[in-house]
C-alpha cells in the first residue's frame, strides 16, 4: 500500500500526525482558556442606561483595575495568608512523613511492609471530598471517637471545627490524602540505589539511621524536590477539603482559600472580570513560588556537586 | 523533568532489598521501622474503618452508641439510600462511572500516541510541544475551569455530559508516563524492522508498539481514572442538573442538605462508604500484578 516514494514523506510527517489530537486538545482546553482569563481580566463590563436592550452592556478595557482591585481586596489577601498558614503545616508535615515510611519501607528486616504499603497508599483512591466528609465527621463530636473517648477521660474537649484547631483539622485532612502517594514516589528512587552503594555503606560499618542520612536521603533529593513541587502546587489551589466542610461548620467562610473566592466572585456574585484577574495572580503566584524553590533546589544541588 | 528519566531495575513490588541473600539473623525484625509502618497504617485505615462502622448503624444509633460497636441499620441505610429521590445515588454512581471509564480510555489513547509519536520520532519542535504540553501540569485547574465554563457557554455545552469528559482528556501527566514507558518499552530496531517489511507508521504503531506498551498505559489508565473519579472542581462548576452529577458531587450536595437534618447524616455516611468501595476495590485486585511504583515512573528492565 505504502509506496517506497512515500515513506519517506510518511515518516516525517508521522509525528506531527500522531501529536494531532493531544496539540487540539491542548489549544481547546488549556491555551483558549487561559487567554480567555487574561483577556477578561483586563476588562469590565459598561452598562448604559438602564441595562436593558442589546448593546446595553459593553465589554470595555480596564487596563490594570481588576489587578490592583483584587491585590488590595482585604478579603484575598486573608484567604492568601490562611493558605499560607495551612500549606506551612501540610507540605513539611506530609513529605517528613512520606520520607519516613518510606525510608521506613526500605529498611532491612522489616515485617508486614506489602500490607501497610497498601494501607497507607489507600486514602490516593478516596476522593478529597470523602476525605473531607469522613473526617469532618470525626470531628463532630456527637459522632466522633475521640470526643467520647475524651469524655469518657474527663478531659476537655476542643472544638476542632473553629479558629487555630480548624487550621489542624483541614491540614491533617491533605496530609492523610497525599502522604501515600508521595511515599511511592520517594520509595521508588530508594529501589533504584544500587546494591553496591548499600553494600558499601554497611562494610564501612554504617547503621541504618547513618545510611538513610548520609546516603539515602541525598540519593533520593531529586524526588523529594519534586514532590516538594508538586505539593506546593496542590497546597496553593485547596478548594474542595474547606468547601465540604463549609456545611458542618460555622467557621470556614465562603473565601476561606483565595481560590473559593474566586468561585464565588465569578458564580455568585456574577463579576467575572474580578474572578478571572484573582485567578490570573493565583497562577502566577503558583508558578513563582513552584518555579523560585526549583531553582533554589537546583542552584544548592550544583553547589553541593562543586565543592 | 530529565531527573525524573527511566528508572530501571526497580524490583517487583513487594520485595525488600537487601534481604535477597538470605541474613543469618532471619527471624529477626526490625521493630522501629515495622512499628512506625503499622502506626501509619492505622492512621491511614482509620478513618476508613469508622466510615465502615458507622454506616451499619441506625439514625438513633449513631448519636447514643459508641462509635466502634456495630449497629444494627445497614441493610437498612443501603435501602434509604436507595430509596433517596428514586434512587439518585446511583444514577451518580454511574455517572462517575461515565466520567471516570470513558474520560480515562480516551485520555490513555491520546497519551498513548502522543507519548509514542515524542519518544520515538527525532522530529523538528519535539522538545517544543513536549516542554508546552508539560506547563499543563503546572496551570491551576481554577484559571482554566472559569474561562473553559465561560466559553462551553458560548457553545451552549455547559450542563452537559462533554463539559465534565472533553477538558479532562489531555493529561500532561499521562504523556509524560506514555513518553517513558514508549522510550522503554519499544525498541528502535522493531519501529525500523517494521518499516521495512513496507508497514506504515500507523501500522507500526497499532500492530507493534501499542501491545509492548500496554503495562504502561494500564498505569496511565489507571491514574486517569483516579483523577477524573476524585475531580469536584470541574463537574462543581459546569454541572447544575443533579442526574448529571458524579458521585462526589451528588455526596457534597447530600452533606450540604445533611447538615440542616441530622436524619440525612446516616444516608452522607452510607453514600460515602458505597462511593469508596469501587476505587478501593480496583487496587487490591489490581496489585497483584501491577505495581504501586509504575505510578512513579518507573520502569522495570
Amino acid at each position: 500500500m505504502t509506496t517506497a516514494r512515500r515513506k519517506p514523506y510518511g515518516v516525517k510527517g508521522a509525528p506531527y500526525g500522531f501529536l494531532l489530537p493531544a496539540t487540539i486538545l491542548f489549544v481547546l482546553f488549556f491555551a483558549l482558556p487561559i487567554g480567555y482569563a487574561i483577556w477578561l481580566s483586563l476588562h469590565k463590563v459598561q452598562v448604559k442606561g438602564l441595562g436593558l436592550g442589546a448593546g446595553a452592556r459593553n465589554e470595555v478595557w480596564a487596563g490594570l483595575r481588576n489587578y490592583t482591585d483584587a491585590l488590595t481586596d482585604s478579603e484575598l489577601v486573608a484567604g492568601a495568608l490562611r493558605v499560607a498558614g495551612y500549606g506551612l503545616i501540610v507540605v513539611p508535615v506530609m513529605l517528613g512523613l512520606a520520607l519516613v515510611f518510606a525510608l521506613m519501607l526500605d529498611a532491612e528486616k522489616v515485617r508486614l511492609a506489602p500490607f501497610t504499603r497498601l494501607a497507607i497508599f489507600l486514602p490516593y483512591a478516596i476522593p478529597g471530598v470523602v476525605a473531607a466528609l469522613l473526617w469532618g465527621f470525626l470531628y463532630l463530636p456527637d459522632v466522633s471517637p475521640f470526643y467520647f473517648i475524651l469524655g469518657k477521660l474527663g478531659l476537655p474537649q476542643p472544638n476542632l471545627l473553629d479558629g487555630g484547631p480548624l487550621f489542624l483539622a483541614l491540614s491533617n485532612i491533605a496530609v492523610w490524602g497525599g502522604t501515600g502517594f508521595n511515599m511511592i514516589v520517594i520509595y521508588t528512587s530508594l529501589q533504584a540505589i544500587p546494591a553496591e552503594v548499600r553494600e558499601a555503606a554497611k562494610l564501612d560499618g554504617a547503621g541504618p539511621l547513618q545510611t538513610a542520612l548520609r546516603i539515602k536521603i541525598p540519593m533520593v533529593a531529586p524526588s523529594l524536590v519534586l514532590t516538594f513541587f508538586f505539593s506546593i502546587i496542590a497546597t496553593l489551589q485547596v478548594f474542595s477539603e474547606p468547601t465540604t466542610l463549609k456545611p458542618l461548620t460555622n467557621s470556614v467562610s465562603t473565601t476561606w482559600s483565595p481560590l473559593m473566592k474566586v468561585y464565588r466572585d465569578a458564580f455568585n456574585t456574577g463579576d467575572i472580570y474580578a474572578a478571572a484577574a484573582e485567578a490570573v495572580i493565583i497562577a502566577v503566584v503558583t508558578l513563582v513560588l513552584s518555579f523560585g524553590f526549583l531553582r533554589a533546589a537546583n542552584s544548592r544541588t550544583k553547589q553541593e556537586e562543586a565543592r | 523533568m530529565s531527573s525524573l528519566a527511566v528508572r530501571k531495575a526497580a524490583p517487583a513490588a513487594g520485595t525488600t532489598p537487601g534481604t535477597a541473600q538470605g541474613p543469618p539473623l532471619r527471624g529477626r525484625i526490625a521493630l522501629v521501622p515495622t512499628l512506625t509502618l503499622l502506626l501509619g497504617a492505622l492512621y491511614c485505615l482509620l478513618p476508613v474503618a469508622w466510615v465502615v462502622i458507622a454506616a451499619t448503624k441506625s439514625g438513633r444509633e449513631l448519636f447514643s452508641t459508641f462509635t466502634f460497636l456495630p449497629g444494627t441499620g445497614f441493610t437498612q441505610n443501603i435501602k434509604d439510600l436507595s430509596a433517596y429521590r428514586d434512587g439518585i445515588y446511583w444514577k451518580w454512581m454511574g455517572n462517575s462511572a461515565l466520567y471516570a471509564g470513558l474520560g480515562a480510555l480516551l485520555s490513555t489513547a491520546v497519551s498513548a500516541v502522543s507519548g509514542y509519536a515524542l519518544a520515538i520520532y527525532r522530529f523538528r519542535g519535539r522538545e517544543t510541544i513536549f516542554n508546552v504540553l508539560m506547563a499543563g501540569v503546572l496551570m491551576p485547574p481554577v484559571i482554566l475551569a472559569i474561562p473553559q465554563y465561560l466559553l462551553m457557554a458560548k457553545a451552549d455545552l455547559t450542563d452537559s455530559y462533554a463539559s465534565v469528559l472533553l477538558p479532562l482528556v489531555l493529561s500532561p501527566y499521562g504523556v509524560y508516563l506514555a513518553r517513558i514507558y514508549a522510550a522503554a518499552a519499544v525498541p528502535g530496531d522493531v519501529v525500523e524492522a517494521g518499516r521495512m517489511d513496507g508497514a506504515g507508521e500507523w501500522r507500526i504503531f497499532t500492530r507493534v508498539a501499542l501491545p509492548m506498551m500496554v503495562p504502561g498505559l494500564v498505569t496511565v489508565f489507571l491514574f486517569q481514572f483516579v483523577a477524573v473519579w476524585n475531580n469536584f472542581l470541574l463537574p462543581y462548576i459546569m454541572l447544575s442538573d443533579d442526574e448529571k452529577f458524579p458521585i462526589t458531587l451528588g455526596l457534597f450536595t447530600l452533606l450540604e442538605q445533611g447538615s440542616n437534618t441530622p436524619a440525612l447524616y446516616t444516608l452522607v455516611i452510607t453514600g460515602a462508604l458505597l462511593a469508596i468501595i469501587p476505587l478501593v476495590a480496583l487496587f487490591l485486585v489490581i496489585q497483584r500484578f501491577w505495581s504501586l511504583d509504575l505510578l512513579s515512573g518507573a520502569v522495570k528492565s
